[in-house]
């Protein structure tokens, strides 16, 4: 398979995927499967979505890989780690800011350096300067109330790149804002991923976003949620406009789409 | 005079963004107070003064005597008289007062977030925080006199049982009530107890407890009066409620309305005051201190 990709991604971990999940179900409490029998390898420096309709498991799946939650079967395993229980970083968005109302933009951006016990002037130049790689320099000592919701959702990408993770988990961070901020952050976010190299996951349940974004689409099914098809998107990056309104785009909405629909019926 | 609260206005380097921020509102001041608050001083004054003004009329022209309805004006001259005495038992029970709210802050913070630590300490504990709130302090204050001993350990124990149960409940709320995704996210740092407790759990629950500050600074002054009421009788205490006690007996009306307002006033002051501390620590991001935006 010829990957199409423009920028050379350095194979680190001598080809060893960067998370590696192995027959990773999981049910509720309550007896509800919310995944069943996930098989995925993600490599270092990938841009990966979850595209799927509601209830197929993207958010339980993207929470398992950041730790929040056991699978019930299975297991997730980071294959570049040494050893059991080292530390791998990684960055999370909710879809909701999630920001804290009480601290200020910077504040809130170094909360990772603080919690990690990073703090003081190096703690501030390196939340200062996240905070002006997402295009908020001078927000610094604004509160979130004070800012829109995009400018909001910014600060909390800042927040997940801060401690310069090796993966960036991302649950449907662009919901809930107009298409206008959502295409301009879209466009931002690939930039940051151009320049800094972090895997990303991306979970979201819109195949033109996920298209537009993504190097790989993992289509899932609901009830229970399970992986229905795992697409590369083969156009080159770096992706604009042009490549919004280009009939190579409209040819992998059609892909995807298909296989969503697909997964919609099974 | 107008005057601008706005932030330094970025550089508007991405064009989308820097636009969506929101617009400050400009505010028109008199004498330091916004005009829009002004009207809101001036109508309760207003019907303050009418309503003196009618009592004094009243008492004037039905001639009835200082014994029964003593007139605001020879209330306002036995303040002033009797200003030596009343202040310094003013002071005694604002000392009380002022102690208890301690007492009630330290403990109800601390246990509230012993409690958030432990659920099966609070399941054990708590009930015996609510019986301590519903027994009415009136009827224990007796029995804490005759054991405590010590009159005014005695009245700083009634004050403190009184103004204590807002500040635990309201904490505990508040302890609890902390974002959900934003305790994930501590969870995902790895962050301590410790650290979660005092860079999530603490601010979030900031505005709580000072909600229930503000119910525990007048409870407390209450709480503070009701014990010297019953202790009073034993004469051994010299507050405000002692002095009003004694007053009643020796049907000296007037200063009995004259303590009476200064306790009225120390409340007032109290809440006015927790009030303002509790704009001040959370205008800059709470809901609560919002209101004068649109």
């Amino acid at each position: 398979m010829t990957a199409a990709v423009s920028i050379d991604r350095p194979v680190t971990g001598g080809g060893r995927p960067l998370v590696s999940i192995r027959g990773v179900s999981k049910q509720f409490a309550n007896g509800t499967i919310a995944v069943r029998d996930v098989n995925l390898d993600l490599a270092a420096g990938e841009f990966v979505s979850l595209l799927g309709p509601s209830g197929c498991g993207k958010s339980t799946l993207l929470r398992m890989i950041a730790g929040l939650g056991e699978p019930s079967v299975g297991a997730i395993d980071w294959p570049q780690e040494v050893g059991k229980g080292a530390e791998h970083e990684l960055g999370f968005v909710f879809q909701d800011p999630t920001l804290m109302p009480w601290a200020t933009a910077l504040g809130n951006v170094i909360l990772p350096l603080t919690l990690k016990g990073v703090g003081g002037r190096e703690a501030e130049e390196r939340g200062a300067d996240m905070l002006a790689l997402v295009g908020l320099k001078g927000f610094e000592k604004s509160y979130p109330r004070e800012l829109s919701g995009g400018m909001k959702m910014r600060v909390s990408i800042a927040r997940a790149l801060v401690t310069q993770p090796k993966i960036l988990l991302m649950d449907e961070p662009f919901a809930a804002l107009d298409e206008i901020t959502r295409h301009k952050l879209n466009d931002d976010l690939l930039g940051l991923w151009e320049r800094n190299r972090f895997s990303a996951v991306f979970v979201t349940h819109s195949v033109f976003e996920s298209v537009y974004l993504s190097q790989r689409i993992v289509v899932m099914a609901a009830r229970p949620g399970r992986v229905m098809a795992d697409l590369r998107i083969e156009a080159p990056y770096p992706r604009d406009d042009e490549f919004r309104t280009s009939a190579d785009y409209a040819h992998w909405c059609r892909i995807a789409s298909s296989k969503l629909k697909e997964a919609i019926s099974s | 005079m107008s005057d601008m609260t706005l932030p330094t206005p970025a550089v508007p380097h991405d064009g989308t963004d820097a636009e969506a921020r929101p617009v400050f509102r400009v505010e028109r001041k008199v004498l330091g107070i916004s005009t829009e608050v002004w009207p809101g001083i001036i109508a309760p004054l207003v019907i303050g003064v009418l309503a003196l003004g009618a009592w004094e009329f009243i008492v004037w022209w039905r001639a009835i005597p200082p014994f029964i309805l003593p007139g605001p004006l020879l209330i306002a001259k036995t303040l002033f008289d009797d200003w030596g005495t009343l202040s310094a038992s003013l002071w005694i029970t604002l000392r009380i007062t002022a102690a208890a709210l301690i007492a009630a802050v330290s403990l109800g913070v601390g246990l509230a977030i012993l409690f958030t630590q432990s659920k099966w300490l609070e399941k054990s504990l708590f009930p015996y925080a609510v019986i301590l709130q519903v027994t009415p302090v009136v009827s224990i204050a007796p029995l804490i006199i005759i054991w405590v001993g010590d009159i005014n350990l005695s009245l700083l124990i009634c004050a403190w049982i009184v103004a204590f149960f807002p500040i635990l409940s309201n904490t505990i709320l508040g302890l609890n009530s902390a974002d959900h995704n934003l305790i994930n996210l501590f969870q995902l740092y790895r962050a301590s107890r410790w650290q979660t407790l005092r860079y999530l759990r603490l601010p979030a629950a900031l505005p709580y407890f000072l909600g229930g500050l503000k119910i525990s600074g007048g409870l407390a002054l209450i709480g503070a009066v009701v014990a010297e009421f019953v202790a009073g009788s034993g004469g051994s205490a010299s507050g405000l409620a002692y002095r009003i006690l004694e007053a009643g007996y020796q049907l000296k009306i007037p200063r009995m309305f004259a303590a009476l307002i200064m306790i009225s006033m120390s409340g007032i002051a109290i809440f006015l005051a927790i009030s303002w501390l509790s704009h001040m620590l959370l205008r800059r991001w709470h809901e609560s201190a919002l209101k004068r935006e649109n």
